[in-house]
């Protein structure tokens, strides 16, 4: 089939597309007046049934757990794929990789940006049960930290930080972490994931039960996976040339 | 009137169909990918767009009181898990495309036709 079947039926599908999707958006609430209940339900009472700030983790980390602990396993998973299938770079030519690449300004700025970073990318894990931020954004945060280790530094020194044989095991900990606060739930007798753990003042950063631990524990599996991604793929680039 | 109340859609439908196309008439995999990215991000579009309400607030109770209208937090916690292991599979995708690349010599989804055993 070629581009101009391909796109003949491209048109026909994306008319027939855009007729019903238009007739079902004029049934949609219309813009700027979502008319609820179960978002304002859900904003009045998770403050008080979680003692938990910020909503959105709430539902996350809490009341959608299920589904967040099959995505962070989508994650996982991808990440392995990854790694797997990208296990023997092969050689493909190109010049060796030189530390010589970057400017001393560049080096020098990254170098010191990288603890301001990472003292964030913890912050924003821990304190997302109080502000917006959590185990996802939080983790992307923290693997930027050592990526800034790359630029400042090179190659070899962001290696031995990413192949070290922890980081692996961080990783698995982490998604483990995560499937095991819900089975902790089932081991004093409440359903896979409740969250039985003191909920504590509200405000508190050691607040709101279980969402902490995982939104935490969530944390740690991107940041190392992160870290394990790119590294993977800078082992492919590199080794690629070096050979 | 009615046609400002369907902007928010009207681009959740654009961003789907510019995504489509570009996967369709795709002459290299890794911009068969991003489109694929592309098309995604009409779902967030779409998503934030029934949630939203002119005049509230982001549902993050620790500076203001209980009871004040807020925008509706459920799309988007569907929303906000997405963003980041959508990253990982576009890795996924990526990863598949280099290993396309070393045993096959194209990225042309075109010269890909033929099975080999």
């Amino acid at each position: 089939m070629n581009v101009k079947w391909r796109l003949g039926m491209f048109f026909i599908a994306g008319a027939c597309f855009l007729f019903f999707y238009l007739i079902a958006a004029r049934n949609l609430p219309p813009w700027g007046h979502y008319p609820g209940p179960y978002g304002d339900v859900i904003s009045s009472l998770a403050v008080y049934q979680r003692h938990a700030t910020d909503v959105v983790n709430a539902i996350d980390y809490d009341y959608r757990g299920f589904d967040t602990l099959g995505e962070e396993f989508i994650l996982f998973t991808s990440i392995i794929g990854v790694m797997l299938l990208l296990r023997d770079p092969k050689p493909r030519g190109g010049t060796a990789e030189s530390d010589e690449g970057l400017s001393k300004t560049v080096k020098v700025s990254a170098g010191g940006l990288f603890g301001i970073t990472l003292i964030f990318g913890l912050y924003i894990c821990t304190h997302g049960q109080l502000t917006p931020g959590g185990g996802f954004q939080g983790g992307v945060i923290v693997a930027t930290a050592f990526m800034l280790v790359y630029i400042a530094e090179n190659l070899r020194r962001f290696k031995a930080i990413a192949s070290h044989p922890l980081m692996e095991v961080l990783e698995a900990l982490g998604a483990a972490l995560y499937a095991l606060v819900g089975v902790s739930a089932l081991a004093v007798g409440l359903p896979f994931l409740t969250n039985w753990i003191p909920l504590g003042t509200t405000g508190d950063v050691f607040s709101s039960g279980t969402i902490a631990i995982i939104s935490a524990s969530v944390g740690l599996e991107v940041a190392t996976g992160f870290i394990l991604l790119s590294y993977t793929y800078l082992q492919d680039i590199v080794s690629g040339r070096e050979e | 009137m009615l046609a400002f109340h369907l902007i928010p859609y009207a681009v959740a439908a654009w961003l789907f169909l510019c995504g489509l196309y570009g996967i369709v008439t795709s002459g290299h995999l890794v911009h068969t990918v991003i489109s694929l990215v592309v098309l995604q991000t009409s779902t967030y579009v779409l998503l934030l767009a029934v949630g939203f309400r002119w005049g509230a607030v982001a549902p993050v109770f620790a500076d203001i009181s209980p009871g004040v209208v807020t925008v509706d937090p459920v799309v988007q916690a569907l929303m906000l898990t997405d963003v980041v292991v959508e990253a990982t599979v576009v890795a996924l995708l990526l990863a598949m495309v280099v290993k396309v690349h070393e045993k096959a010599g194209t990225l042309s989804p075109d010269d890909l036709r033929m099975m080999r055993g």
